[in-house]
């Protein structure tokens, strides 16, 4: 880890890592300040320098005002990345992210995910555990799928999708027609499939650009009138179904933004990737 | 994706600091740092302080005006006297719960976690939270004598030897606060380690010369209270203060030597529980 032995360099170590658990582990009687104070002086941190450095990342994750406030009061997007800040207070080479958006909400989240774009912008080396594919597919430049305990797919997320073919296609017609099928099939890579009530069909496609275009004309030729067309890519979700059978469930994606070489760079590479997503 | 941009240039904002090294100034800085937080949560919630603040008043007006209408003591004399060192043995010893109770706070809240993740000086954790425990029982044991002065109690002996009694009571009941720690420690929850701390302290707080003259007592009970520190503690505390001490009487060496017998049993307690307690803490909370 960073050039250190985990388990004989344990105090080497623990000063080049961050971490942000799942749960948070702030002092809910302390003010948002203060926890980040007293983990930058027991970081070893002399007292005005991490007051400042409490100042400087309340600063950049928003919380100044809520800064002098005591932590029970605040709401869980707020603890979230209090815990994430305090998981910096020490600026490590490498970080742990165990979930870190779980239970928050939709603009919470999307907060969430530019303060941890802009860390690995800074260089650091993030390994981040989630159950939201999305998640990984917007952060993450290396993804490991774990399913029940197992490594069972690794690769960036252009990797993954494509090993498990391409897009979608789907299309809305006014009116069920019975030549909408025939219409369709040079463009599509599979059986069209047709819903109850004729007017949806869906069908794998080889994707390839201007495709929606050439379907709706395709489809005004045949004097079909038309009101919607979707090509969807591959989402990760798509992948996963692909790769275990089953839908998501409880097992944590694990994905390795790794950024410009630090002395940290290479440590996810080197770690077991089942150690990369156990945490008490 | 829309992304919520944050202030351009925000990271070059952020210091950049140097960790210091791992000395004992270090170790110092973290127990003060950990001593520090404890304050501020009692700060937050200052009915924490009930046990010495309240709770002492309490007892020593209860003792002392229910017991002290029925006890004789040998020699005829006053119960008062007799009673406020017992009462101050008394009230810091059971004080040294709070320790149990702290402690398993402590480790059982996420904020351990986070100090798992530190490179701090694990113990400090520990040592910040029985110091902060004795500064409490340093109040306590003020509020014991404020209300022994109250109703007219006085040390015979001079200041310093005034000065000495409580030290001593304050030294047994710091060590025996280690041993509460490890109470602490071991259980599972808060609600635990008070009743286990408890029901430990009771017996060995009301099985000694405290509060009555241990001369009447059958012969083997007689002899636990002898040997009980909480006897000792209570005796040297008598005999520093100038008040009556019948346990003087009582041909033992603990009874003889009641300043040594505490300081014994005080190094002898820290010795067997701070080790145990860290090594308590360490299987606890990790690393």
């Amino acid at each position: 880890m960073a050039g250190h032995d985990v388990v004989r360099e344990t105090k080497a170590v623990q000063a080049k890592i961050g971490v942000t658990a799942q749960d948070a582990t702030l002092d809910e009687m302390l003010t948002g300040r203060q926890n980040l104070a007293m983990i930058g002086r027991l970081s070893g941190l002399r007292k005005g320098d991490s007051r400042r450095l409490a100042g400087a990342l309340l600063d950049r994750f928003e919380l100044t005002a809520a800064g002098n406030r005591i932590v029970k009061g605040y709401s869980g997007g707020m603890r979230r990345r209090l815990d994430l800040a305090a998981g910096l207070v020490t600026r490590p080479p490498v970080l742990f992210l165990d979930e870190p958006t779980t239970g928050l909400d939709p603009t919470s989240r999307v907060r969430m995910w530019g303060v941890i774009r802009e860390l690995v912008a800074d260089g650091a080396t993030l390994l981040l555990t989630t159950q939201y594919l999305e998640e990984a597919d917007e952060l993450a430049d290396r993804i490991i799928v774990v399913d029940h305990g197992r490594v069972i797919a690794e690769g960036t997320s252009a990797e993954l999708k494509a090993r498990t073919g391409g897009a979608h296609l789907q299309v809305t017609l006014t009116t069920a027609h019975a030549e909408a099928v025939g219409a369709l099939s040079r463009f599509v890579a599979g059986a069209v499939v047709v819903s109850q009530d004729g007017r949806r069909l869906r069908a794998p496609v080889n994707g390839g650009s201007g495709l929606a275009g050439a379907v709706v004309r395709a489809l005004d030729e045949a004097a079909i009138s038309v009101d919607d067309v979707e090509v969807h890519p591959p989402s990760l979700d798509d992948v996963f179904f692909a790769l275990t059978g089953h839908p998501t469930e409880g097992q944590p994606t694990t994905g390795g933004p790794d950024a410009d070489l630090g002395p940290g760079s290479s440590a996810g590479r080197r770690l077991d990737p089942k150690a990369q997503v156990t945490r008490a | 994706m829309s992304t919520v941009t944050l202030p351009a240039g925000t990271a070059a904002t952020l210091p950049t600091v140097v960790a210091r090294t791992h000395g004992p100034a270090r170790k110092a800085s973290d127990v003060l740092v950990l001593t520090r937080r404890n304050l501020v949560h009692i700060s937050r919630e200052p009915m924490q302080l009930s046990d010495v603040t309240i709770q002492p008043v309490l007892f020593t007006l209860m003792f002392i005006f229910v017991f002290g209408a029925g006890v004789v003591l040998p020699g005829g004399a006053g119960y008062k006297d007799f009673a406020i060192p017992g009462m101050l043995v008394l009230n810091q010893i059971m004080v040294t719960v709070g320790t149990a109770v702290g402690l398993s706070t402590d480790v059982n809240t996420g904020v351990i976690n986070r100090f798992r993740t530190l490179p701090m000086w694990r113990p400090a954790v520990l040592v910040a939270r029985s110091i902060t425990d004795l500064l409490t029982a340093v109040l306590g044991a003020g509020i014991v004598a404020a209300t022994g002065f109250a109703i007219g109690w006085s040390p015979h002996n001079g200041v310093g030897n005034a000065i000495a009694a409580f030290v001593l009571v304050l030294l047994l009941a710091y060590s025996l606060s280690w041993g509460c720690a490890c109470l602490g420690l071991v259980s599972k929850g808060v609600e635990t380690a008070q009743a286990l701390g408890l029901l430990v302290l009771f017996p060995v707080v009301f099985v000694s010369n405290s509060l009555v003259p241990t001369q009447r007592m059958t012969p083997w009970l007689r002899e636990v209270t002898t040997w009980n520190p909480i006897s000792a503690a209570t005796a040297a505390a008598r005999e520093l203060l100038g008040n009556p001490n019948p346990s003087a009487s009582i041909d033992a060496w603990p009874m003889q030597h009641p300043v040594y017998t505490t300081l014994i049993w005080s190094i002898g307690l820290l010795i067997v529980f701070a080790p145990l307690a860290t090594v308590l803490y360490r299987r606890r909370a990790g690393g």
